[in-house]
């Protein structure tokens, strides 16, 4: 439908049309929601981008998105020093914090090696990872992977490359989700279930 | 008939929204299909593991609109557990995934190249020996009808040795006909042995200097055939 608009709406459209999951049709929505609300609102999202793209950058540590040289976990004092939480993406940091359960570091890799899309290695913060391992006063690396085939391989791929003395090397478990059906589960998750069960009583 | 059913291995998958992939899937019957797997990648999905790279699942597929299906159920037919434990496995099994797919055209019956995937797929995981890429990849040649051609200097047809390598031409030259790295006798009856039924017993070497080479050949035979790089095959060598 070009000519249809004029250039300045055609342009807003396009650029809202690039973003993932919108389509050329909520692009033309979403524009046309732009254009009707007060200049203040629409000024305070063009503000947001433009200041999250100024500020917001990589934690030169654990190279999660931040506003600072390093993130705010790095620089929380009250966290433990001993134990680096390794995940794929800064999201998942979020979604570890979520659990209360987690008081160490992170480090983000920036992805998984994916061996169908050549991603490897070298594309992600992985030597990064191996220095600070290697620098000493950590005790344990928990490997927060996705449970996909990437995830794995970057697993099985880190648990070789970290081989440090006096460090432990742990993996995520993998199990049933809570409020499942056992009947669902596939074969390799309840596999691994079975396999790392806990004992209720006895010895 | 808007939804059916078949056997297929998943050779690759592409992020697709927030919860669903995309599966690439070479099926027993109606050759490659892409389709889409909605709310996979959500932790309680009832696909679970079924629909990650080289699984050999029956799955019940309702028939799109456009290119893309639509995978409605998933079981596990055969499931290769050593291939997600050990990277060497891994890298293997990406590197066959890799080849079949970038070999195969969308909704082309293959059912041959189906049942060649799979007993792949199950070598490298029960035994993984040394020479499966080399063996796999001339198999995977000669079913597209470009074996290479082995019995004799590609260029004058002379059966008198010493050979080298053509990967360019497909085959091997005599050293009047062409420079390149020399060819092992050994290599050479291997891949001969590979590509005239001798496939079980080559299947048994130990790792050597010779399985490198036939692999070597045949991987970058392939890649010649494909005109591009294999990813998986290059990936954790290089570094």
């Amino acid at each position: 439908m070009a000519g249809a608009y004029s250039e300045a709406i055609q342009d807003l459209i396009d650029a809202l049309g690039r973003l993932p999951g919108v389509g050329p049709k909520s692009a033309q929505r979403i524009a046309f929601h732009l254009l009707k609300v007060d200049v203040d609102e629409a000024n305070r999202l063009a503000r947001a981008i433009v200041r999250a793209k100024e500020r917001v950058r990589f934690c030169s540590v654990c190279f999660n998105l931040g506003e600072h040289e390093l993130c705010e976990i790095c620089s929380d004092v009250k966290r433990d020093d001993h134990v680096i939480c390794v995940v794929e993406e800064p999201r998942d940091v979020v979604a570890i914090e979520r659990t209360h359960e987690f008081r160490g570091r992170y480090h983000v890799l920036q992805g998984a090696i994916d061996h169908l899309q050549g991603v490897g290695p070298d594309q992600l913060r992985i030597r990064e990872l191996i220095a600070r391992v290697t620098a000493g006063g950590i005790t344990e690396v928990i490997i927060c992977t996705n449970p996909n085939l990437e995830g794995e391989a970057t697993a099985l791929y880190l648990s070789k490359v970290l081989d440090v003395p006096g460090v432990t090397i742990s993996r995520l478990s993998s199990g049933l989700p809570v409020g499942g059906d056992l009947e669902y589960a596939d074969e390799l998750t309840l596999g691994r279930a079975l396999e790392g069960r806990r004992v209720i009583t006895g010895d | 008939m808007s939804l059916y059913r078949d056997a297929a291995v998943v050779l690759r998958t592409y992020k697709l929204g927030e919860a669903d992939r995309i599966t690439v899937l070479l099926t027993r019957t109606a050759g490659k299909v892409r389709a889409v797997a909605k709310g996979v990648r959500k932790t309680r999905s009832k696909f679970g593991s079924r629909l990650e790279p080289g699984s050999y699942i029956d799955a019940q597929l309702h028939e799109g609109k456009g290119e893309l299906d639509i995978v409605t159920q998933a079981e596990s037919v055969e499931f290769f557990p050593q291939i997600r434990t050990d990277l060497a496995r891994l890298s293997r099994a990406s590197a066959l995934l890799e080849a079949v797919d970038q070999l195969t055209l969308d909704r082309e019956p293959n059912r041959r190249l189906f049942e060649m995937l799979v007993g792949g797929l199950r070598i490298i995981d029960e035994q993984n020996p040394p020479l499966v890429i080399g063996a796999f990849f001339l198999k995977l040649l000669a079913a597209e009808g470009v074996a290479p051609v082995l019995d004799g200097c590609i260029e004058c047809q002379s059966d008198e040795g010493p050979f080298v390598w053509a990967v360019d031409a497909g085959g091997v030259r005599c050293r009047a006909c062409g420079s390149g790295r020399a060819v092992s006798d050994d290599a050479l009856s291997v891949s001969r042995a590979v590509l005239g039924g001798g496939l079980r017993t080559a299947l048994e070497l130990p790792d050597s200097p010779v399985v490198h080479e036939v692999e070597d050949f045949a991987a970058r035979s392939l890649e010649a055939h494909l005109e591009r790089r294999l990813r998986s095959l290059h990936l954790l060598t290089d570094s």
